[in-house]
């Protein structure tokens, strides 16, 4: 047994320690002790996967685009992923220490931690989403965000290939020595009438004039020019065009790719939804080997990630679990809520510890009044649960039938004791932990890192 | 009918901690109780309404420099406004812009409206998390402020400017003094968002109070329904006590 090898098997005996005593999934915690003993853990394990690595980062969606780019992948390719958002250094060094076998690896990466864990693996492949204000306490501003992935797609291999939005202004601006994959919407009957308020990035990245949008799909995502210098919307490679909003069930739009088109009818709502699958079929574009009849069929059998529009039973009601992080994937959460017109019960969670931001007032930020007239009660929960209760009463919802809870549990009963109809839970990161930490109490769900 | 104009300077350029949630308290605040309320967006170029109120708040460092002509520019008819009766409420970035500079890290510096003497200078770190404070912005009428603070500025205050209020608990103008924000006359600057009305309902109405007073006198405020504000303002306060 070599040195390295000692500390790899050492580190998963700390994983199974880990799972037993219950301390969590033992999703980051070797990751952590082997990058400590082996700082150098990540490269030398990498170099194990054949078929290289492929990199996922955003703001929003890079768990789901993660998980679709696995089921178009999958089971032709054995994958090493990072399958519970443990999506630091520690993460992804844990994901490599249980990959026997496997060829490929695919990796979410957190958007701060990317420079760093892209440079460890020299990915065949960086896809890169987009860039919205997110938890500004923990992250800084997005032009320093922008600024740091310019530095580092820069420096890519030329060999890697850049995945990227091309609807993101700040995303479709990056560079890098080698080819370029670039996704979009092309459709104008999934435009927005007008920018919507949360939008972040309104100004053009190289010279600040304000940018002119000829459609706005979602945010600051659309098909974007600038009036002062001339920068535009780079050309699609693979884009979704023919949208055809199936209200909660999901979207039916044709997939436009080199490789040729394909009806698809994604089985997720909402327009962040259709960029999460374009996001994944041009990455599985970028790693080759799959036919765009097999992409089709890989998105239509997706299932929801962690919190992600996940479809419950619980005792005779339905439920839908929610993950709001951030004003731009919460506008879009409230928008797709809002075309539902059955009544329904709401529970909204907001915690304010360090994975969820410990600032608040994004939540200020995010059209809540959509929801006014649209649900018949409302609980809030969580450790800011009345300053939720507050805002939502400034947007005019929930009226007299909003209650405030006194913890996760005991909102979630409330939620479900009111009313008729789903019942909609929606929560921050570690809200949504706790709330899944009570339904598995409830033997609801599985816990996050059985769940792949 | 008695009502309130305030004017929303650069919305769409400053506007990143939920600012409009404080001109979403205003206005609701004021409907609640029969009060009319307009709120007047004005971005770069256009004329300076008149206004009871002129609300400033905070931007990306990229947007804060793309109006930062145009607001210095307009610092004698704010200067104006102001001696004309109207209060002025800058926050985060805003507050930052009514000194006389903002020195960044790199020895980058952007100019402010002077309109208070103060000025703000990078610090090497950013000064983040949950604050409270107190203060007395009418005299013999003590206030607690919550809020959270994200600032890399330090601000240091001329001879003769008073801090909004004593820090609680956090950093205030520059971790140092105990100071947070600036009151002079009829402006008011703090680096507390969240945002900073709605947490903060008796701060709004004095607020509403004294700018309905450039045009209507002394109004007497009806009472409102507070127990979620003051649940939240509670829970925030505790939050901040750590």
């Amino acid at each position: 047994m070599t040195a390295f090898t000692a500390k790899v098997v050492a580190a998963r005996a700390a994983a199974g320690l880990s799972r037993r005593t219950r301390a969590g999934g033992g999703t980051t915690l070797p990751g952590k002790l082997l990058l400590r003993m082996a700082p150098d853990a990540i490269e030398r394990m990498t170099a194990r996967l054949a078929g290289g690595s492929v990199v996922i980062s955003a703001t929003n969606g890079k768990t789901t685009t993660a998980k679709m780019l696995a089921a178009l992948l999958e089971p032709e390719r054995r994958l090493c992923r990072n399958t519970a958002g443990a999506n630091l250094e520690s993460g992804v060094a844990s994901a490599l220490l249980h990959c026997h076998g496997a060829d490929l690896g695919v990796f979410e990466v957190d958007e701060a931690a990317l420079p760093g864990v892209a440079t460890r693996l020299e990915p065949r492949a960086t896809v890169l989403g987009n860039l919205f204000r997110d938890q500004l306490d923990r992250y800084g501003e997005l032009e320093a965000i922008a600024a740091r992935w310019q530095r580092m797609t820069a420096a890519l291999p030329a060999g890697s290939l850049l995945v990227r939005n091309g609807d993101d202004p700040l995303v479709a601006s990056l560079s890098n020595p080698g080819e370029t994959l670039t996704f979009g919407i092309d459709h104008e009957g999934a435009a927005l009438a007008e920018m919507p308020h949360a939008s972040d990035s309104k100004w053009c990245p190289a010279c600040g004039t304000r940018l002119r949008y000829e459609r706005v799909y979602l945010g600051h995502l659309g098909d974007w020019s600038c009036p002062g210098c001339g920068r535009r919307r780079p050309p699609l490679d693979v884009w979704a065009d023919a949208l055809d909003p199936l209200g909660l069930d999901g979207t039916r739009f044709v997939l436009r790719t080199p490789l040729g088109d394909a009806d698809v009818e994604l089985p997720l709502p909402g327009l962040y939804n259709v960029y999460n699958a374009l996001a994944a079929t041009a990455a599985a574009c970028a790693v080759g080997g799959v036919d765009v009849a097999r992409m089709a069929q890989g998105l239509e059998r997706f299932d929801a990630a962690f919190g992600r529009f996940e479809r419950l039973r619980i005792g005779d009601r339905d439920a839908v679990l929610l993950l709001a992080k951030n004003p731009a994937g919460a506008n879009e959460l409230i928008r797709t809520l809002a075309t539902d017109s059955r009544p329904k019960q709401l529970l909204v969670a907001l915690n304010d510890l360090i994975a969820d931001g410990r600032d608040v007032s994004w939540i200020w930020d995010v059209d809540f009044e959509l929801l006014a007239g649209h649900v018949q009660g409302v609980v809030t929960a969580g450790t800011r649960a009345a300053e939720m209760a507050m805002r939502l009463k400034y947007g005019g919802v929930g009226g007299d039938r909003l209650e405030v809870a006194g913890s996760i549990e005991a909102g979630l009963d409330r939620a479900l004791a009111g009313g008729e109809g789903p019942v909609y839970l929606l929560g921050t990161y570690t809200a949504m932990l706790e709330l899944r930490a009570v339904l598995a109490r409830r033997g609801v769900v599985r816990p996050y890192w059985e769940a792949a | 009918m008695t009502d309130l104009r305030v004017c929303h300077l650069y919305p769409e350029h400053l506007n990143i901690y939920a600012d409009r949630g404080n001109i979403a308290v205003l206005r609701a605040r004021c409907r609640w109780r029969g009060i009319g309320f307009a709120a007047i967006a004005c971005g770069p170029g256009d004329p300076l309404p008149d206004a009871d109120l002129y609300y400033v708040g905070g931007g990306q460092d990229r947007d804060q420099l793309l109006i930062e002509d145009d607001l210095v520019g307009r610092a004698a008819n704010l200067r104006a406004a102001i001696d004309d009766g109207a209060w002025m409420l800058a926050v985060c970035g805003g507050y930052q812009m009514l000194g006389h500079y903002y020195r960044g890290h790199q020895g980058d510096e952007m100019r402010g409206t002077g309109l208070v003497d103060l000025v703000t200078e990078a610090g090497p770190t950013r000064m983040i998390g949950n604050i409270s404070i107190d203060c007395e912005l009418r005299p013999g009428q003590p206030l607690t402020v919550v809020g959270f603070e994200n600032h890399a500025g330090r601000t240091r205050l001329g001879e003769g400017v008073r801090p909004l209020g004593r820090v609680l608990h956090g950093h205030g103008n520059n971790g140092r003094d105990g100071g947070e924000g600036a009151h002079a006359g009829r402006i008011v600057g703090t680096y507390i968002h969240g945002p900073l009305l709605p947490k903060n309902p008796a701060l709004a109405d004095l607020l509403i109070a004294e700018a309905l007073g450039r045009r209507h006198g002394t109004v007497a405020l009806e009472p409102l329904d507070d127990r979620l504000e003051g649940m939240a303002h509670d829970a925030a306060l505790a939050i901040a006590a750590g």
